[in-house]
């Protein structure tokens, strides 16, 4: 074997490093090619605004719009406030100790729970124990406690890059603790929250298992009444699209993707501009 | 007068911050509660199970044939249907993963840094569904004209699809962990005569170990409990392969697939409530022990 020199093995290192990075980057960029490829001359007006025909092979998905945007801003309005309250208390109540460590430990672990657990606890809890039924409201719910650790988490970043002395200088005014993070931590700390609140709703925009049981439903022909009604979700109708229907045309299922793929790339893509904007824009 | 007002208004605004104080903590405690109900939820329901049941069989069981007379219910085929899709998106994922973690935290030109990042959390909000769809319709094929198998939809599929998915977990994770190692152990090497590369591999990736396992734990934990692009890819049939190019079905595949069939509060039911509690038990140990690391290096 050739011994390489050191300069020159760093050489072929920082290539196949280069390459590897590739790699990780290059498959989202060919799924979105293949979607828009195939999925966009579906794309039309109608679709979007239609209720679906013929067994869904054709007409439009705007059932499933409007049951995924209700669905999903239900569960981060239930979320949201909780979470940000959660993170206050984590970051600027707890001691260190044995308490705040079990709340850190179980949000670590609320996050790594599977989707599909979610959607049987949920199912469990809010369709059958509490009675809500197949519901916006119950899949509202299980979404929300699905996405509680990642609003937390956020939440806490956004609070903790507040300097310590935003804080002391309001505390050595004679300020409340509660008035000074009402007044000074909060308002610093918004647009990382709501960054965060922004890629959590894209996350579950484009959840599946989790609604599976306790919010979709396969075909209702009518928009939501009531928080008590069962919706059609994007999601889940990609899914009954692509795999339980024959004969299903494929540019409706690539179409019925794309919309799905725009809803929630948008809502991501401003979530990260908005977090490298405002880290490069703070002043501290 | 006026300031016998002043002060009730005070005491009014000392009793309005103490009642936010307690909501804010009982939002604080809130995650306990959670954890507890969900697991006190899927325990309830599964051990119900294991009454009828044995924990042995379960577990042990080669035969998953819920709607059988005697039904089945046997989980080991399951089990390793889950592992081997696991162990396959890792011997992907971790490799890759780490080499571009590398990459972006240590040569990426400063300019692009940002980018890179951004690209790689990209593919975290792509929907698992939509990945599942891909997956069906284009690497499936793929795979199956390749290997010249009677189908493409195999656990191979599945792990090479959810490498994907963990992939953004594995880089971000990574990334923090290696650009946080001090300054001064690189200066330290450098200044040694040590080229960037000797460097990073002795000294970098070495403090940022823990860092770096914990990342690949969480990645893991990722895959483990994926479901809908699983469902979608790995063909789901029940029985134990005898290599990564034959169908498998994960335990988290099952529950989807399965669950609006089952009769409320059934045999069928509690088994799969019995599967989630495995799941469930499986992805809590994944994750402490992703934290225990995670801690470790942050405490550096």
């Amino acid at each position: 074997m050739i011994k390489l020199n050191p300069k020159s093995s760093q050489k072929i290192v920082s290539f196949l490093l280069l390459l590897a990075t590739i790699i990780a980057i290059i498959p989202v960029v060919i799924i979105i090619f293949i979607i828009i490829k195939n999925g966009y001359s579906a794309i039309s007006w109608e679709f979007l605004t239609a209720l679906p025909k013929d067994g869904m092979r054709s007409g439009g998905i705007f059932p499933a719009i409007v049951g995924t945007l209700s669905i999903v801003f239900s569960a981060i309005l239930i979320t949201l406030p909780i979470g940000v309250c959660a993170a206050i208390y984590l970051n600027e109540y707890a001691k260190d100790n044995l308490l705040t460590r079990i709340i850190k430990l179980t949000i670590v672990n609320l996050a790594g729970i599977p989707s599909v657990v979610y959607g049987l606890f949920g199912f469990g809890i809010f369709v059958m124990f509490l009675g809500f039924g197949v519901s916006i409201i119950a899949g509202a719910f299980t979404l929300s406690i699905m996405e509680l650790p990642v609003i937390i988490t956020t939440a806490r970043g956004a609070l903790n890059s507040v300097p310590q002395s935003f804080r002391e200088a309001s505390l050595a005014l004679g300020v409340s603790r509660w008035q000074t993070i009402r007044h000074i931590v909060l308002p610093n700390a918004l647009p990382g929250i709501l960054t965060g609140a922004i890629l959590s709703i894209a996350r579950i925009s484009g959840e599946t298992a989790p609604i599976l049981f306790t919010a979709a439903a396969f075909y209702v022909p009518h928009l939501p009444q009531s928080p008590f009604d069962q919706v059609m979700a994007l999601p889940y109708h990609l899914y009954i699209i692509s795999t339980q229907i024959p004969n299903m045309p494929k540019n409706i299922i690539f179409g019925t993707a794309l919309v799905l793929l725009i809803m929630v790339l948008s809502m991501s893509i401003v979530a990260i501009i908005a977090r490298i904007y405002f880290r490069n824009r703070r002043k501290w | 007068m006026q300031k016998h007002q002043a002060k009730r208004e005070k005491n009014m605004s000392k009793i309005k911050d103490d009642i936010i104080e307690k909501i804010i903590f009982l939002c604080g405690i809130l995650s306990i509660v959670f954890v507890t109900l969900i697991f006190a939820f899927l325990l309830k329901e599964g051990i119900s199970f294991f009454r009828e049941s044995s924990f042995i069989n379960f577990i042990l069981g080669k035969f998953w044939y819920p709607s059988s007379t005697p039904p089945e219910f046997g989980i080991l085929s399951l089990i390793v249907g889950s592992f081997i899709v696991t162990v396959g998106a890792c011997a992907i994922a971790v490799p890759i993963g780490i080499m571009s973690a590398v990459y972006i935290s240590e040569f990426a030109p400063k300019s692009i840094r940002d980018i890179l990042k951004s690209l790689v959390e990209l593919m975290a909000a792509v929907p698992s569904v939509v990945i599942g769809f891909v997956g069906m319709v284009t690497v499936a094929p793929l795979v199956r004209s390749l290997l010249d198998i009677p189908t493409g939809l195999t656990a191979f599929t599945g792990s090479l699809m959810l490498a994907f998915m963990a992939m953004p977990t594995i880089v971000t994770i990574s990334e923090d962990a290696i650009r946080s190692v001090p300054w001064e152990y690189k200066e330290g090497a450098l200044a040694l005569g040590a080229t960037k590369w000797q460097t990073i591999r002795r000294i970098v990736l070495k403090a940022a170990m823990p860092g770096i396992i914990g990342a690949i734990m969480l990645g893991i934990g990722r895959v483990i409990g994926e479901t809908m692009a699983v469902m979608m890819i790995t063909g789901n049939a029940a029985h134990i392969p005898s290599s990564i190019f034959e169908p498998v079905r994960t335990m988290t595949a099952t529950i989807a697939a399965e669950m609006g069939e089952t009769v409320k509060g059934g045999l069928h039911y509690r088994a799969l409530f019995a599967i989630a509690l495995v799941l469930f038990s499986i992805t809590f140990l994944v994750n402490f022990i992703a934290d225990m690391f995670l801690g470790k290096s942050k405490n550096k």
